[in-house]
């Protein structure tokens, strides 16, 4: 990796996405109008005693999951798009290396993810009320990190997609699944043994935990310490791989 | 001569189909070399062979002395791809100081480089708003503005104007004058007469390897649409009147 080839990367994407004022404006409205959604549906559920109230525990999971899904998609697509264009295959006979690249993707995303983070977190806040034992920075700050995931797995398989039909039908294999067994829907605890092996190979299940974890507790805990660093290296691993399936050379 | 591309029996095999059947010759440098074929002769594969982005079936490519494809020659050689590969949702300008910057260079080499290619006037406009012309010569200026020792162009000039053409190729021969080693693919003929030196491929064969003159000699015409069709005629099969040439 080079630091001036990185960072003309970053601002390279950075630029293509502020050509783009409408993806920006759904990256940044979209998340808040979803939760704003949710905090409706909810609004007249009774809350059980002594537990969080039933949009608290949701909210606090989206604000995860967006950024993770949303990246996944916008990542898979841009490579996708580097790679019809035939850019990709024109940066791979430059100087650039491959990680460059893909970290490049990885930094401006995750860039762009934090700005949609903290929206929706002050919104979920200041306009909901949304309450957590842990500070609200530990929940931006874990959904960055989901957001980088998404970058870096929508990086990996974007490298099996040939047209953009195949990389959007990624979506339902890569992503749903881990959204079902992540512990939103039923606790983790309570799924069957293999359904629970799943999750623990999923690393969604771990940033949600984390995110979990922030929720229930005043202090950073030592499971979300172990989280972090869970999902961090799902992320080094995925980028690693998809630097693996970058070939310079094609037939 | 000091050859700046020496390539030996390289045979490419694409989609089970033999593109590239032995290829030889060799490409001077600080010379515009033309490569010359027919639609589907094999002409960006053999371009793409000398990058380092195609796979070989078999042979050798030497660029700058060392094998193609070597991560040191990243740094020397520029490729323009045919169909132009440069981001649609970026300006010019952005365009060519993201290339700028991977190879080294800064504004001022990135406006220069724009200046080049006559799109001075269109800089800030973004490229999927030009015209295919413009688009392509967005995608030269990107090719050119790390200033290689080896320019590697995929039909530079399809769809230019005549002044613009005359421009680019008097621009061309400027950067050959200068040390650079340009390699030129294009299947108009009118273009061959104004390379210092040709490659004729047809149906993945190197059918002629000499300068333009010589070619003419060879095929006892002048007019070097003719001459190739003599050498195209008299490497087939049948009756055979002019001698093939073939260095």
């Amino acid at each position: 990796m080079n630091p001036r080839i990185l960072a003309a990367t970053t601002g390279r994407i950075l630029r293509q996405l502020r050509h783009d004022r409408r993806t920006i404006a759904l990256l940044v409205v979209v998340p808040s109008a979803l939760l704003t959604l949710v905090y409706f549906m909810y609004a007249d559920q009774p809350t059980p005693p002594g537990q969080p109230s039933t949009f608290d525990r949701i909210a606090l999971v989206m604000l995860g999951i967006f950024p993770f899904v949303i990246m996944f998609l916008v990542t898979s697509i841009a490579m996708l798009r580097e790679r019809t264009s035939g850019t990709l295959e024109r940066l791979l006979t430059t100087p650039l290396g491959k990680l460059d690249l893909l970290f490049g993707y990885g930094i401006a995303f995750g860039l762009a993810a934090a700005v949609q983070a903290a929206v929706a977190a002050g919104v979920a806040y200041w306009i909901f009320d949304l309450d957590t034992a842990g500070s609200s920075g530990l929940v931006i700050g874990i959904a960055v990190i989901d957001a980088v995931l998404g970058v870096a797995l929508g990086l990996f398989c974007s490298a099996f997609a040939r047209t953009e039909f195949q990389a959007v039908q990624f979506l339902p294999v890569v992503v749903v699944p881990q959204l079902l067994l992540c512990g939103l829907f039923v606790a983790r605890d309570q799924m069957a043994g293999w359904l629970q092996a799943l999750s623990d190979a999923f690393p969604l299940s771990y940033a949600i935990e984390a995110l979990q974890e922030v929720g229930a507790n005043a202090e950073p805990t030592g499971t979300m310490w172990r989280d972090v660093v869970v999902v961090l290296g799902a992320v080094v691993l995925a980028l690693v791989l998809a630097a693996a399936t970058l070939r310079r050379r094609s037939g | 001569m000091d050859d700046a591309i020496v390539v030996r029996d390289l045979l490419v095999d694409r989609g089970g189909r033999r593109v590239l059947d032995g290829i030889s010759c060799t490409v001077p440098r600080g010379a515009v070399t033309g490569l010359l074929g027919p639609s589907g002769s094999g002409k960006t594969t053999f371009m793409r062979a000398v990058v380092g982005v195609q796979v070989v079936t078999g042979g050798t490519v030497t660029v700058l002395g060392e094998p193609a494809g070597t991560p040191a020659l990243r740094r020397q050689v520029g490729y323009l791809t045919q169909a132009p590969s440069v981001y649609a949702d970026l300006t010019v300008r952005e365009n060519a100081r993201y290339f700028a910057a991977l190879h080294g260079r800064g504004r001022a080499e990135a406006d220069q480089a724009i200046s080049d290619v006559g799109l001075a006037r269109a800089a800030s406009q973004l490229v999927g708003t030009l015209s295919g012309g413009q688009r392509s010569r967005a995608s030269l200026a990107c090719a050119l503005v790390g200033e290689p020792e080896l320019v590697i162009l995929d039909e530079p000039t399809v769809g230019q104007d005549p002044v613009l053409r005359a421009d680019l190729w008097a621009r061309f021969h400027a950067m050959a004058a200068a040390g650079t080693t340009l390699l030129v693919s294009s299947h108009v003929m009118d273009e061959a007469a104004r390379c210092d030196r040709l490659l004729l491929i047809r149906e993945g064969r190197l059918i002629a390897d000499d300068s333009p003159a010589a070619i003419r000699a060879a095929a006892g015409v002048d007019d070097l649409d003719e001459a190739f069709l003599r050498l195209i005629r008299a490497g087939e099969p049948g009756p055979a009147t002019a001698g093939r040439e073939a260095s």
